[in-house]
């Protein structure tokens, strides 16, 4: 059995809605309506119990959670059971009058995400036009004295725009910039073969990043994602299962990874029924891959089992076929090169048309 | 020079697990006593010098070894991104 650590991070997937339809999107591909959201009591509860637990953060992510009417009620929850309050946004859905409330409710951080530099190329990667707006949001995030970060998830077509990123971060005054390589998991997986940047292209940006950093250092923090694909090892995803980040679904379930439910098998606890310090302590599903018990060969008695706990386990699946097998961003992986020569043969090939993010069409015979 | 903590950067007590610490935008930093007392007294009006004095003052040290330490801290939370110093 693994010491049992409290969770530092809370990912508050408040809803599935959003307006965008970004293929990157790493929601589920059976995303949760809306008669199914948690209410904002609920949520209230949730901080509550998270606080007691141990979380120091909590993210209010999505979806798109501005899509949710009583936001800035459960950002107040949030902030009354003392925890940093995060926003995760594309922007749309707000306006000044609602990030003033925002603010007042006791929010702390914006981070905006935003599809390209270019507003054309932003809105065909977002399939919405909102673009523009986003520009609105930044600017009144710093007029309210909020701290602002810009994100920027990269894929190939947008990984030549970097250092454009990092200029718009800096023309926003935004203190930090996230340029994350995305990572390939629910509708960013089915999408995979159109959005994998060639290894020139992830080199391109990691010199980028490296010239920045020395030159921006405390003017700007720069927060850079390789893609697994193109790693030698694996990251230590979510700090570990079960170590440091509890996720809640916008129903109610609780999972050690907001990606954990693409593992067959694993039985997913809801807040309805459980406290979340129940479920984060023997829920069956956090107990599965908690610690380095479960590991085989060659993560097991591997000198790095504490340091990356096997990478991440629904890569594990999604490429190995077993969520328990080493991570194949790992270079002792047996599927590592295989790995990387899928990502080399779907980046020189032409990009298929993506499948945008939406919610499953009705059916009617 | 004058330090304060950057926008969306608080000083918390961690009651769980015993400890101050920094929260800020995607980060929590751990800080000793040390670093406590002096980001106590960060609060965008006074210097790095008069910080250190009413430190040495309240535990009866050496100001200029705490002026150092203060300088070094706060040069190095600068630099990550935590303070800023408004002259
Ligand atoms: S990735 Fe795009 S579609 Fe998915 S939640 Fe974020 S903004 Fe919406
Ligand atoms: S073998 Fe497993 S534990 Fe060792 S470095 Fe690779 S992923 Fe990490």
């Amino acid at each position: 059995m693994a010491a049992l650590t409290a969770p530092i991070g809370l990912l508050a997937e408040l809803t599935h809605r959003c307006p965008l339809a970004c293929a990157y999107c790493s929601n589920p591909l059976d995303l949760v309506r809306q008669q199914a959201e948690l209410d904002a009591p609920t949520w209230e509860r949730i901080f509550r119990e998270a606080a007691a637990l141990g979380v120091l953060q909590v993210h209010l992510s999505g979806g798109e959670p501005a899509s949710r009417r009583d936001l800035v009620e459960i950002v107040a929850s949030a902030r009354a059971a003392d925890l940093y309050t995060n926003l995760i946004t594309s922007g749309i859905g707000l306006t000044r009058e609602r990030m003033v409330r925002l603010r007042a409710a006791g929010l702390e951080h914006v981070q905006l995400s935003i599809q390209d530099t270019e507003a054309a190329s932003s809105d065909r990667i977002a399939g919405y036009a909102g673009s523009v707006r986003k520009h609105d949001v930044a600017k009144w995030t710093i007029e309210l004295g909020l701290p602002l970060t810009l994100n920027a998830p990269l894929h190939r077509a947008n990984a030549d725009h970097a250092a454009d990123f990092i200029a718009m971060a800096l023309a926003m005054e935004a203190g930090r910039v996230e340029l994350a390589h995305i990572q390939y998991y629910g509708w960013g997986l089915l999408n995979r073969a159109a959005l994998m940047p060639t290894l020139a292209q992830i080199e391109r940006t990691i010199d980028v990043v490296n010239e920045a950093r020395s030159r921006l250092a405390g003017r700007l923090v720069i927060d850079f994602v390789l893609p697994d694909y193109y790693a030698e090892a694996p990251k230590p995803c979510m700090g570990g299962w079960g170590r440091e980040v509890i996720v809640v679904t916008p129903e109610g379930s609780v999972l050690p990874c907001h990606a954990a439910r693409t593992i067959p098998g694993l039985a997913f606890e809801t807040v309805r029924a459980r406290s979340l310090a129940d479920i984060w302590t023997d829920g069956t599903a956090f107990e599965a891959f908690r610690g380095t018990d479960w590991m085989q060969a060659p993560c097991r008695g591997c000198a790095n089992a504490e340091r990356d706990w096997g990478g991440c386990r629904c890569q594990a699946l999604a490429l190995a076929g077993d969520a328990a097998a080493t991570d194949p961003a790992c270079a002792l992986s047996p599927r590592h090169a295989a790995m990387r020569a899928l990502a080399e043969a779907e980046s020189a090939a032409d990009p298929p048309e993506p499948q945008p993010r939406r919610f499953p069409q009705l059916v009617v015979d | 020079m004058i330090p304060r903590l950057r926008p969306g950067v608080r000083i918390h007590r961690d009651r769980v697990r015993d400890r101050w610490v920094l929260l800020a935008p995607e980060r929590v930093v751990e800080i000793d006593d040390q670093a406590h007392a002096i980001l106590a007294r960060v609060d965008g009006t006074a210097t790095v010098e008069v910080i250190a004095a009413a430190l040495a003052d309240e535990y009866e040290a050496d100001a200029a070894e705490i002026t150092s330490d203060a300088a070094a801290l706060l040069g190095d939370l600068n630099h990550k991104g935590y303070v800023a110093w408004l002259r």
